[in-house]
């Protein structure tokens, strides 16, 4: 059974009331270390990994900015583990990509304490400057997203953000609520009795759940998959040929900065930086001869077919591709709209369940018998 | 204007469908030359890999050819096949090539007719959907 605890907080003192949290998390002896988003010594906010109660002043747990994607930083934290116990605070995305990074033995949960924040979205990096710039703070970011604003004059969150359908996150110990929680509130919810002995330790009062929450979840993923599926169709209709697609990734300068930002790009060695992709210049010469022109850097195209091919089925849909790219191609609705496909075919969901098994880790033999054409 | 030929590289399992075409041949039964066959060990060690390359390459198709469910030499390597193709051809259907051009196929070593008529049956069926869509992007592509 779930248990709420409410954090009211006057103006300014939200994160003053999340930061008392946290230390007492690590006060009480919940956890050993907090990974948490932190405000930086001048601006922005980054995950910080914090072992010290005396250091958790700074904690800004609702900004939105996700620079690396957490799960990439769970999985820095936890393959090789520690052994010491670890609570962190991450984004919906960030605990999915977790979830397949978990099954495919890249991040070991044993030691964590998992807790995911009601997320309206997060600015690019660069963004995000300004909006601390034009004086924005997690506090007016949460009133304005609870009314459904989210733009500041000439920027809004990331496209991700806004045809993302999970709003708050599963498979977590606890849940920073603040999805029709009012303004002036917060909620932290123990979602496990790992979560329940957590929220005991940190010396919160558990109290009555937010009246608002269930309905406001349910607005907002209906908003937001209406406009995923409005941003799918239009994607589609613009890309639907391989001429449209290349035509896409023109801009692409084989940097393979979105497979290093992608939390569920999961080979240790890409194939595309072994000397599998070394040609000779015989090689490069023999390719253009054969239609007279070849054009350079080869190999986009196979790249990033090659990715679609490898993660689509994993895709969380962060969109933290597209804030990586250089030039500026977005890049997530063409992997979004590629996973829905791959998953569907599979019936799973990346992020679902930890024990629902990644469609190409296993096989039966009575299945997709639609492939062959054949029966037997 | 001579008559399209299409290109459609196969890849064979050593086992089975290699063996059938063994057959085919010592059994004189012809069949189009279109197939550029490749022989692999197993269904299973064909990374999905080659099969994008062959259709960035400009094949107009591309089919694997392996043991029947229950006969792999290596126990269940064609299964794992069937789930990477069924997960290829997802991504490539998006962009217009489609389950009609990327063949799996369970044709066993001693189904050598049956290699034949698949054979057939892949080099009609390409003649009526014409050049891939990827072959005229030609090297631009790859």
């Amino acid at each position: 059974m779930a248990t709420f605890a409410k954090l009211s907080f006057q103006k300014d003192e939200l994160n003053k009331k999340a930061s008392a949290f946290f230390k007492g998390l690590l006060e009480n002896g919940a956890v050993d270390a907090v990974l948490v988003p932190m405000a930086q010594a001048k601006n922005g906010v980054r995950l910080t990994l914090v072992t010290s109660a005396e250091h958790t002043a700074q904690v800004d747990p609702f900004a939105p900015i996700a620079a690396v994607s957490g799960a990439k930083i769970a999985s820095a934290l936890t393959s090789r583990p520690s052994g010491r116990k670890i609570a962190m605070v991450l984004r919906p995305c960030e605990i999915r990509a977790v979830v397949e990074l978990a099954k495919l033995k890249q991040v070991n949960l044993d030691d964590v304490l998992l807790i995911g924040m009601d997320c309206f979205g997060r600015y690019e990096n660069t963004d995000f400057v300004k909006f601390q710039e034009l004086g924005g703070t997690s506090e007016s970011f949460l009133e304005n997203a609870q009314a459904g604003k989210t733009s500041m004059p000439d920027f809004d969150i990331v496209g991700a953000c806004k045809i993302c359908e999970f709003p708050t996150a599963d498979n977590v110990d606890m849940r920073l609520c603040a999805l029709g929680a009012g303004n002036g509130n917060v909620f932290i919810e123990a979602v496990t009795e790992k979560g329940g002995q957590a929220l005991e330790k940190s010396g919160l009062k558990p109290g009555a759940a937010p009246a608002g929450r269930d309905e406001a979840v349910k607005k907002l993923v209906a908003v937001r998959t209406e406009a995923r599926d409005k941003r799918f169709a239009e994607f589609r209709a613009e890309v639907s040929t391989f001429e449209a697609l290349a035509d896409k990734l023109a801009p692409c300068v084989n940097c393979y900065n979105c497979r290093v930002a992608c939390p569920v790009c999961y080979c240790k060695e890409c194939v595309f930086v072994t000397d599998t992709f070394r040609h000779t210049g015989e090689q490069f010469m023999m390719w253009a001869d054969q239609s007279g022109a070849l054009k350079m850097p080869n190999d986009t195209l196979f790249y990033h077919l090659t990715r679609m091919n490898h993660m689509s089925l994993y895709c969380v849909g962060c969109g933290q591709c597209t804030s990586a790219c250089p030039n500026n191609i977005d890049l997530m609705p063409l992997f979004r709209t590629c996973a829905d496909k791959t998953q569907a075919r599979f019936d799973y969901q990346a992020g679902r369940a930890l024990a629902e098994e990644q469609p190409l880790a296993g096989f039966k033999s009575d299945e997709l018998f639609e492939v062959t054409g054949q029966a037997k | 204007m001579s008559e399209f030929e299409p290109q459609i590289v196969a890849f064979f399992c050593n086992w089975c469908t290699f063996t059938a075409a063994d057959l085919a041949g010592t059994s004189r039964l012809s069949y189009p030359p279109n197939l550029k066959i490749i022989r692999v060990m197993c269904t299973g060690m064909v990374d999905q890999k080659y099969v994008l390359k062959a259709f960035l390459n400009g094949a107009d198709g591309v089919l694997i050819g392996g043991c029947w469910p229950g006969d792999c030499h290596y126990i269940n390597g064609n299964l794992k096949a069937r789930r990477r193709v069924a997960n290829l051809t997802e991504v490539l259907k998006q962009y217009g090539i489609g389950d009609d051009r990327f063949w799996l196929r369970w044709i066993a070593a001693s189904e050598g007719t049956m290699l034949r008529e698949v054979a057939i049956d892949m080099t009609a069926k390409l003649k009526q959907l014409g050049p891939s869509p990827l072959r005229n992007m030609g090297q631009m592509a790859v």
